[in-house]
């Protein structure tokens, strides 16, 4: 991706603009997690440098200042991903409830492990902490959306989905 | 069925539109609120009700509110914190999903009862389809005259904002919220200066959970006094519990407080007992800070009494033998569950979100997680439980904010009333194998 690029598309940035109106006077730094959401939703699911310098450019901000940000967060790659970000949670409820199977599962059909991208480009496997989706354990988030009491079935109809269509899953 | 305050709603489709909302009585507290009440007043209310904030820590919200500073010409602020990331805990995320105006409304009451023009909701990143719910219910407030300029007609002004995080525990921490919400890392600032005092952008600011930002609502309806009779003593008004694990009916329950333990666990109204009819082995009541307690002391405390869900009678016999009402996060855990393995999963956690800006806890963190990972793995020994005890102790009261404590506190209790289970990972490495280490999904 050459830097040339790296701009947003008209009404996203004009997006960027209406949310750096939502804070006071000279404190528009405030929007930039929401406008890093938005470039990584836009520039193929990660943050690479220049797109975290055309986030600098358009907070009128430091670089530095957007990479220590950027670097603070979970959500935020900074390595490319798959098309398809599958976080699985793995914290207390989610074990009681068997995400360890679903993990070991999404691993021996991908043939990948946990950290990993299959070498097609297509699935990024992520294990994460808890999503907030407790009760209806185990769950997993792809991309922007969750699924929640899983079963192995479920789990393979998503990735066939994902697969067959070729499909980017949603960042926001 | 027990009292529903917040939840009195649930049942009625399509709820979240305001159109609806409205129909059921939506927004007229909150007009009544600014027609005919002044902020004090407000403040006042809410101090009779006994409302105790409901984000964990429990600290009564009246009180909180009066501490805010008031000076000349200063922007003040309410935030309202939606990070809910504490494992085991959904409730946030329930409430907002079904019942946006209701957080609105109470939204803006407390703006109103504390002077604040301009208000934000910060809510994590991963609940991205929930801040879409809240910032569809916030545009619809805005067109029918309930945000923005002149509220309802009454010369009141406020903006509301749904500002999205991005995955980090952290932000929850109020101070390490308020970075975040400036577009910095999450890492919680040095108190005092409290956020009453100098919160965002150095302006004075409460920070209130969702839960008790929507409690306002019938506390306004009701009357303070009205809603103080509502659940039991000093633990006033109804409460959301998260309920998660081995139980028949996981989800979210509205309680009014000073039902028993027993009841909440076994009765159809709520979990609907343990799944399979198992066994009950334990409970983490409050979220994975808060202290883990076995079967016989989560149903009774140590005096033989039943064992209410009060904040008063979950932390009866202090960390001894009690445990925290902490955020509502209720894990169920059966008898065939390894403590030793929940356990690490939450230091696994909390080294994770350890934000790493003071060494006891980011170093103490990454120790107990692997000390714990080698017992668990069979290769750990007695001493490595007299270190990890050790460790955790080490870690309270010498850290910036509370994180360090809600990693020091389960593995304190994992120790005290699990410690059998260590030395048996750590004496009988062979039999562990057939110990079911994790539970397989027909569990
Ligand atoms: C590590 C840590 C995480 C926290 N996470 C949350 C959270 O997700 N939601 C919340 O409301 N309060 C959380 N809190 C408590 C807040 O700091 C703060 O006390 C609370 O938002 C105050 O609101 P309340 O008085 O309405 O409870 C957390 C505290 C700590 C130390
Ligand atoms: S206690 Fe832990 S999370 Fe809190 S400020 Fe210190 S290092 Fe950060
Ligand atoms: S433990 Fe998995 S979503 Fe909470």
């Amino acid at each position: 991706m050459t830097t040339e690029q790296i701009v947003f598309k008209t009404e996203i940035l004009a997006l960027a603009h209406k949310l750096m109106k939502r804070y006071p006077e000279g404190k528009h730094k405030s929007a930039l997690i929401p406008i890093l959401h938005l470039a990584q939703a836009e520039f193929g699911g990660w943050l690479s440098p220049p797109t975290m310098d055309y986030v600098a450019s358009v907070l009128n901000i430091a670089p530095i200042e957007v990479y220590e940000t950027a670097s603070f967060y979970s959500m935020f790659n900074l390595k490319p991903v798959g098309k398809c970000l599958i976080e699985v949670c793995r914290t207390s409820s989610c074990w009681l409830c068997g995400a360890e199977d679903i993990i070991e599962h999404i691993e021996k059909t991908l043939h990948i492990s946990v950290g990993e991208t299959t070498s097609d480009g297509m699935f990024t496997l992520k294990a994460v902490e808890c999503l907030g989706s407790c009760g209806t354990a185990p769950m997993m988030q792809v991309g922007a959306d969750y699924h929640e009491n899983l079963t192995i079935e479920k789990v393979d109809t998503l990735l066939k989905d994902f697969k067959s269509e070729n499909k980017q899953s949603r960042y926001c | 069925m027990g009292k529903k305050l917040l939840l009195k709603n649930d049942h009625i489709p399509y709820i979240h539109k305001l159109s609806v909302y409205r129909e059921h009585g939506g927004y007229s507290v909150l007009e009544k609120t600014l027609k005919t009440m002044t902020p004090d007043a407000v403040v006042e209310e809410v101090k009779k009700s006994g409302l105790r904030g409901r984000g964990g820590a429990g600290f009564p919200t009246g009180l909180k509110w009066s501490f805010l500073a008031k000076p000349e010409g200063v922007a003040r602020y309410l935030v309202c914190n939606a990070d809910e990331s504490e494992p085991g805990t959904f409730k946030d995320r329930y409430l907002m999903e079904r019942h946006p105006h209701l957080l609105i409304e109470g939204m803006i009451a407390a703006s109103f009862a504390l002077g604040a023009n301009t208000s934000y909701i910060y809510i994590r990143g991963e609940y991205f389809y929930v801040a879409r719910i809240l910032e569809q219910a916030v545009a619809e407030a805005y067109e029918a005259g309930i945000l923005g300029q002149n509220i309802l007609g009454t010369g009141y002004n406020l903006d509301l904002h749904v500002q999205i995080g991005a995955g980090a525990y952290i932000c929850g921490e109020e101070t390490a919220l308020l970075e975040s919400l400036e577009g910095k890392r999450g890492n919680p600032r040095i108190k005092p200066p409290f956020p009453a005092i100098e919160g965002l952008y150095g302006c004075p600011t409460v920070v209130n959970n969702v839960e008790t930002i929507m409690a306002v609502v019938p506390i306004l309806e009701l009357s303070g006094d009205e809603y103080a009779k509502i659940g039991l003593g000093k633990s006033a008004g109804t409460k959301l519990i998260s309920a998660s694990g081995h139980i028949n009916n996981p989800g979210v329950y509205e309680i009014e407080m000073g039902i028993t333990v027993e009841d909440f666990i076994y009765s159809q109204e709520y979990c609907g007992g343990i799944k399979g009819g198992r066994k009950l082995k334990a409970v983490v009541a409050g979220g994975s800070s808060v202290p883990i307690l076995p079967a016989d002391l989560i149903l009774k405390t140590a005096n033989g009494e039943p064992r209410l869900m009060t904040y008063e009678s979950l932390g009866e016999g202090g960390f001894i033998s009690g445990t925290m009402m902490g955020s509502g996060g209720f894990i169920v855990m059966d008898e065939d569950t390894s403590i030793v393995k929940n356990l690490y999963t939450f230091a696994r956690f909390y080294h994770h979100e350890s934000c790493g800006q003071c060494s006891p806890c980011r170093e103490g963190t990454g120790w107990m997680e692997k000390i714990i990972g080698k017992i668990l793995d069979g290769h750990g020994t007695l001493q490595d439980i007299d270190l990890l005890w050790d460790i955790q102790s080490k870690i309270e009261g010498k850290t910036i904010c509370p994180l360090g404590e809600a990693a020091a506190w389960p593995v304190a209790a994992a120790i005290r009333h699990f410690r059998s289970e260590f030395e048996e990972y750590v004496t009988k490495p062979d039999s562990i194998k057939d110990i079911k280490h994790y539970y397989r999904l027909q569990n």
